[in-house]
């Protein structure tokens, strides 16, 4: 991930939009400004940074400022302190908001309210937007907004982000020249210390005229966990739902798996046929063509993934599944605060070692990075999923498990249970390792997933994964179509042109490091660029192997490899990808959210071993049992 | 002083006291962020079996799992005002 630069509006008045974490705020954002949206970061920080633009009814043209969520203007995390430095004008690069709305969640009024009573310490013009008010209505809040807003001296305006004309009065308030002007109820007041009891017999005096000073149990949410964290049922669907995941992963995907693969051999025909048989015929269709159509093939695999960990965050079973964790983690040393980070990682790494930041305490974080990559993340997907249909029969075992899915869940296993053995280890190894680790975790009220949410956020992943295949892997892809290619082979050369290549020798001196863990040349080339980004590798074999033909119709990389390697070479190739760390960006991230290279260099030394000695024990194996 | 992880499940409580303890640093402070606050109306939904910990507990509007060690920062009386009770239960 890069840190982009941000690029400043020149006009409109800036709209800052501040609320609690899972309040609606940023299906909020995304209803006001539509598709006219820029993402990226702070300047200095890895906190995403979100704008859009807005145009009110009466045609004003203004900015909205999507900033993290809080609970309190007590910076205490990145997040946190973005959010107060922008409110307070000292944000770098960051004009300080013409107006905050204060995104308040109608169904949790008492923790919202302790922000607004803090952003209004800001002296900033505000107004309040009761979000979610259809589903407190439903859970039976009615909320007085005359009376709220008489005694929070603000304008207050109902909104349900998820509806089609849901913020269709927060819009025309925006046209109210009045909520312009500093609202400070009690200038004067030092904007930073927020005086806890103070605020807190405010917010209660506030819910008290409005009727809500009580505890609210939340009975459908309350029946649903009843079921979904029983000691039992709770683990016991858990386990089903991530094996049922990994099933659809493969049945689900294979259909448009087939139509991504007759459309890049369709491509490469069409280019034989109408170019000239030269280099650049080779560049294309053996590099370009060849390369990218390997990787972009598994992207049905890695959507499917993705929209189910979608599905299970904006239902709020993500933080129940931590919650059934919390023991097994606590039995290696971490909590279960560690499993949202390192689930984010199964899709991918980065995300995930981002994600470590909300962890609050500091040896869990270093330990939760270091175990991070050894998720297996969607990167890995394209090669156990290739490898696995050209090696591992079709068939079903017990009726209807297919013994393909039973492997692919086999190697994930291998990865966790890796994972957790390093964390054991590393809880043995340190004294801070046996204190206890603090969890304090919201449960959030069960919601019913949007399909809008869903499907913008599929794009977005798409969007990287395709921006990686046009990036990053084409490069390297081309870079070693040219290695692979050059030097000719010489006159009368009787093996493959490839072996007399600059890969080739490369490849050939890698491979006595490599052969006793049953790797071929070819293998030690494609790991190579694989250093980059794990699904290189699989582009890179399609590059070699395209280049090794004798004759000029190359077969599919899975039908050819079957051919080529030996059963013990494959196994050993997988269980080599369960833990080595090849992948630069998650290298740069660990880097740059640890502060300094030590993480990184030691999780990359100590993966590389452990990959090492997991592919010479199963070519070992494997060998001995074949 | 009865605490809130050897309060009964089921059974609604009020917050007499959020008190610091050194080894959990900052606890006590996070405890108020998330609405732990003295006064306020608190319920143990549910503990996770086997070991009791850690612990589902209601307060006002929102969930938290907290931890035993977590929870025992936290003081309780037992709410004997039914009217509250049964007005919350509506």
């Amino acid at each position: 991930m890069i840190e982009a630069p941000i690029h400043l509006y020149p006009t409109g008045p800036l709209v800052a939009l501040v609320g609690n974490p899972n309040c609606g705020k940023t299906a909020l954002f995304n209803r006001l400004t539509g598709s006219r949206q820029k993402v990226a970061n702070y300047a200095g920080v890895t906190v995403e940074r979100k704008e859009g633009r807005l145009l009110t009814p009466d045609g004003k043209n203004l900015r909205i400022l999507d900033l993290p969520g809080t609970y309190s203007l007590y910076p205490r995390s990145l997040d946190e302190r973005v959010t107060c430095d922008v409110l307070a004008g000292r944000a770098k690069g960051e004009k300080r908001p013409d107006l905050v709305v204060c995104v308040v969640d109608a169904t949790n009024l008492r923790r919202s309210l302790r922000l607004v009573l803090a952003v209004q310490r800001m002296n900033l013009p505000c107004i309040v937007a009761l979000n979610m008010s259809d589903e407190a209505y439903v859970r039976g809040i009615h909320i007085d907004e005359a009376r709220l807003s008489a005694s929070l001296g603000v304008q207050v305006v109902s909104t349900v982000a998820i509806e089609m004309q849901g913020d269709h009065a927060l819009r025309q308030l925006f046209d109210d020249t009045s909520i312009w002007q500093s609202s400070a109820v009690e200038p004067g007041l030092p904007e930073v210390q927020e005086n806890v009891q103070l605020d807190h017999e405010r917010v209660q005096s506030i819910l008290r005229a409005l009727n809500l000073d009580r505890i609210t149990p939340d009975e459908t949410t309350a029946k649903i966990d009843r079921v979904l964290l029983h000691p039992v049922f709770g683990p016991a669907i858990l386990v089903l739902l991530l094996f049922l995941i990994f099933q659809a992963m493969f049945s689900w995907a294979a259909v448009p798996m087939e139509w991504i693969k007759d459309a890049t051999a369709w491509f490469s025909q069409q280019l034989v046929q109408w170019l000239p048989d030269n280099w650049l015929r080779s560049l294309l269709v053996d590099g370009v063509i060849a390369g990218a159509g390997a990787v972009i093939v598994f992207l049905p695999q890695i959507l499917i993934l993705f929209g189910f960990i979608l599905i299970l965050e904006e239902s709020g079973y993500l933080p129940r599944a931590a919650f059934l964790l919390d023991r097994l983690m606590g039995t290696v040393g971490l909590s279960g605060r560690s499993f949202i980070p390192l689930l984010s990682s199964f899709a991918c790494a980065i995300p995930g070692i981002i994600a470590i930041r909300t962890i609050p305490n500091a040896r869990d974080r270093i330990v939760t990075m270091l175990i991070a990559p050894l998720m297996t993340c969607s990167a890995r997907l394209p090669i156990y999923a290739l490898l696995i249909a050209a090696f591992i029969p079709q068939k079903t075992i017990g009726g209807f498990l297919q013994l393909q899915g039973v492997v692919m869940f086999v190697l994930y296993f291998t990865g966790i249970l890796g994972a957790m053995a390093v964390a054991w280890f590393l809880k043995k190894l340190t004294a801070a390792g046996r204190q206890v680790r603090p969890l304090m975790m919201e449960l959030p009220t069960y919601r019913c997933p949007q399909l809008r949410n869903i499907l913008m956020g599929l794009l977005h992943r798409a969007q990287l994964f395709m921006g990686r295949v046009g990036g990053v892997i084409m490069v390297l892809t081309i870079a070693l179509w040219f290695l692979a290619s050059f030097p000719g082979a010489p006159e009368g050369a009787t093996n493959a042109a490839i072996e007399y290549s600059f890969a080739g020798m490369l490849g050939q001196a890698l491979s006595v490091v490599l052969a006793p863990i049953g790797f071929n040349w070819q293998i030690s080339i494609a790991l190579i660029p694989g250093m980059a980004a794990r699904e290189v590798a699989i582009s890179a074999l399609g590059t070699v192997y395209a280049l090794s033909a004798t004759d000029s119709a190359a077969d599919t990389l899975g039908p050819l490899l079957a051919q080529q390697w030996s059963l013990p070479t494959a196994l050993a190739m997988l269980a080599w990808y369960v833990f080595a760390p090849q992948c630069i960006s998650t290298i740069a991230t660990l880097k740059r959210e640890s502060g300094g290279w030590a993480i990184p260099v030691i999780a990359t030394t100590y993966l590389f071993l452990l990959a090492y000695l997991a592919a010479f024990i199963t070519y070992r194996v494997a060998l001995a049992l074949s | 002083m009865q605490s809130l992880h050897t309060a009964q499940v089921g059974q609604l409580y009020r917050i007499s006291a959020v008190q610091a303890n050194a080894l959990l640093p900052d606890c006590d402070r996070q405890l108020n962020e998330l609405g732990f606050l003295v006064g306020e109306q608190v319920m143990v939904l549910r503990r996770a079996m086997p070991g009791a910990d850690p612990l589902v507990v209601r307060i006002g509007m929102s969930t938290f799992a907290l931890r035993a060690a977590e929870a025992a920062l936290v003081g309780v009386q037992p709410e004997h005002d039914a009217a509250v009770a049964a007005g919350g239960m509506a």
